[in-house]
């Protein structure tokens, strides 16, 4: 490999880069008291939180477990668990 | 031969920058006009709204946006201008690494202007020196007619194919900015017959986009990358010089390349300054020679990239050399005397005193080059290595604590 000048490179790395590597923690849900209001969805910085059917969902590949879902979420059905980035 | 005639006037310094700007034909200028600015953007916006200019001016909310909006058009592959001054310029700062990081040639008029505090508008090169550390190229004048001619010279060093890297004329506040002088300027066409349309080797594109500044956290690229902007501005040091040549060829001008010498082949003495100061010293020289001292002169014309082995060469030769700062770093001293002394290091060259001269406008007289020359042949017949010399430090200003310690 060879750099270019300035280190201009394709466009779109972003979505090969994996952000999941950096987090100590992932959101999990308790499903019985998620109700799909999507507060999470709408405050991830990453739009990697997501309500599919109708309970919360991660995107582990680029959550950094940043831990804003669990702290906006209005219900308490995030809990931050220490995870060790994408191994799970 | 010189073939091209310009159009000769008796023009303000700013207003002759500003029609140089418009004859070089950038597609974008965006400034901001204040903290502090100069009539060269007042003169521009001018043009803009009489419909005179080109390329599009666009008004921002700060130095930081002029020179993000630039990097951005540049990076779109078109030729760019901004200019700032002062506390403007270090607002700047962040994006001055970016662009010279990613190899986009912008190009600045830094009109030099004292740092805030105290809050003032006087002249000296703090301003500039302070983003020595960039990869920005810099060049330093002497007049209004260089500071015009550097302006065509300096877009087709920073738009190089093998250099592309953001650069600077330096001139300073009020002495060049606001003074009037005859000058020649260059129109349109004329411009045309030295300076090649920029043509960018990578450029934004939506139907290929790129990513420039990429995150790379990676230790084992990191150094190589940095390495590139290093090594292109060493590279533009050869290109600094041809482009001096070449313009004299046309224009007919010529201020030296790197560096420009007088009176240095037989000197015992050489003095080492940059900017305005450079005229005073040319006339206080006169009158030193007249008096049977040998005094030279080496005018630092490039400041970045630095004219290391050319210094060696000029100065190696004399007894002692004497550097004039207009700017300095706190507790180490004058910035350029201490470059000048870190190229001399290890070549058993002249005793070097290193003087802190015109800050803030604190006008430099030939009477003051006089001075200066006199204190500086005292101290190194004493043998003393001095450190860096507040050249007419007022005590009687100081409180009486800072000389019991």
């Amino acid at each position: 490999m060879k750099l270019n000048i300035g280190g201009i490179t394709e466009a779109g790395l972003s979505k090969k880069n994996q952000t999941g590597n950096w987090r100590a923690f992932l959101p999990v849900v308790d499903k019985e008291k998620c109700n799909g209001c999507e507060i999470c969805e709408v405050f991830c910085p990453e739009g990697c939180a997501e309500i599919s059917g109708k309970s919360f969902c991660v995107n582990e590949f680029y959550c950094k477990g940043c831990g804003i879902c669990a702290y906006e979420c209005p219900v308490s059905a995030l809990t931050m668990v220490a995870s060790g980035g994408l191994s799970s | 031969m010189k073939r091209i005639e310009g159009r000769k006037g008796l023009v303000q310094g700013a207003v002759a920058i500003a029609e140089t700007i418009k004859a070089v034909r950038p597609g974008v200028i965006a400034a901001y006009p204040i903290t502090p600015q100069t009539l060269i953007v007042e003169h521009l916006g001018k043009l803009a709204a009489d419909g005179k200019l080109e390329g599009k001016f666009i008004n921002v909310d700060s130095e930081f946006s002029a020179a993000s909006m630039v990097w951005g058009s540049v990076a779109a592959g078109v030729r760019s201008y901004t200019t700032s001054c002062s506390q403007g310029l270090l607002l700047m700062t962040e994006v001055i690494f970016n662009m010279a990081g990613t190899r986009l040639p912008v190009v600045f008029t830094a009109v030099n202007r004292s740092l805030s505090p105290p809050i003032n508008i006087q002249v000296d090169h703090q301003d500039t020196m302070t983003l020595r550390d960039s990869g920005l190229i810099q060049i330093y004048v002497e007049n209004i007619q260089e500071a015009v001619d550097t302006h065509v010279q300096i877009y087709k060093i920073a738009e190089d194919k093998d250099i592309l890297l953001p650069a600077m004329v330096c001139m300073d506040a009020w002495i060049l900015s606001h003074a009037y002088a005859p000058v020649t300027i260059w129109t349109e066409e004329e411009v045309e017959e030295f300076l090649p349309p920029f043509d960018p080797v990578f450029s934004l594109d939506p139907k290929r986009p790129l990513t420039f500044g990429a995150l790379s956290n990676d230790p084992s690229l990191i150094t190589e990358f940095k390495y590139m902007t290093h090594d292109a501005l060493i590279r533009s040091k050869q290109k600094i010089e041809e482009a001096a040549w070449e313009f004299e060829e046309l224009y007919g001008n010529y201020y030296g390349g790197l560096l420009e010498e007088t009176y240095t082949e037989d000197a015992d003495i050489i003095l080492v300054a940059m900017g305005t100061m450079v005229g005073t010293i040319k006339v206080a020289l006169q009158q030193l020679r007249n008096s049977g001292k040998k005094v030279g002169l080496v005018k630092v014309r490039s400041f970045r990239p630095f004219p290391d082995s050319e210094l060696r060469a000029a100065l190696g030769a004399a007894e002692l050399v004497v550097v004039l700062d207009r700017s300095f770093s706190a507790s180490f001293g004058g910035i350029l005397g201490g470059e000048v002394k870190s190229c001399l290091y290890g070549t058993r060259g002249p005793a070097i005193i290193n003087f802190v001269v015109g800050l803030g406008s604190r006008e430099i007289y030939p009477e003051t080059v006089f001075d200066i020359v006199t204190q500086a042949e005292m101290l190194a017949e004493r043998g003393l290595s001095p450190e860096t010399i507040f050249f007419n430090l007022n005590k009687e200003l100081l409180p009486e604590a800072i000389f019991s310690i």
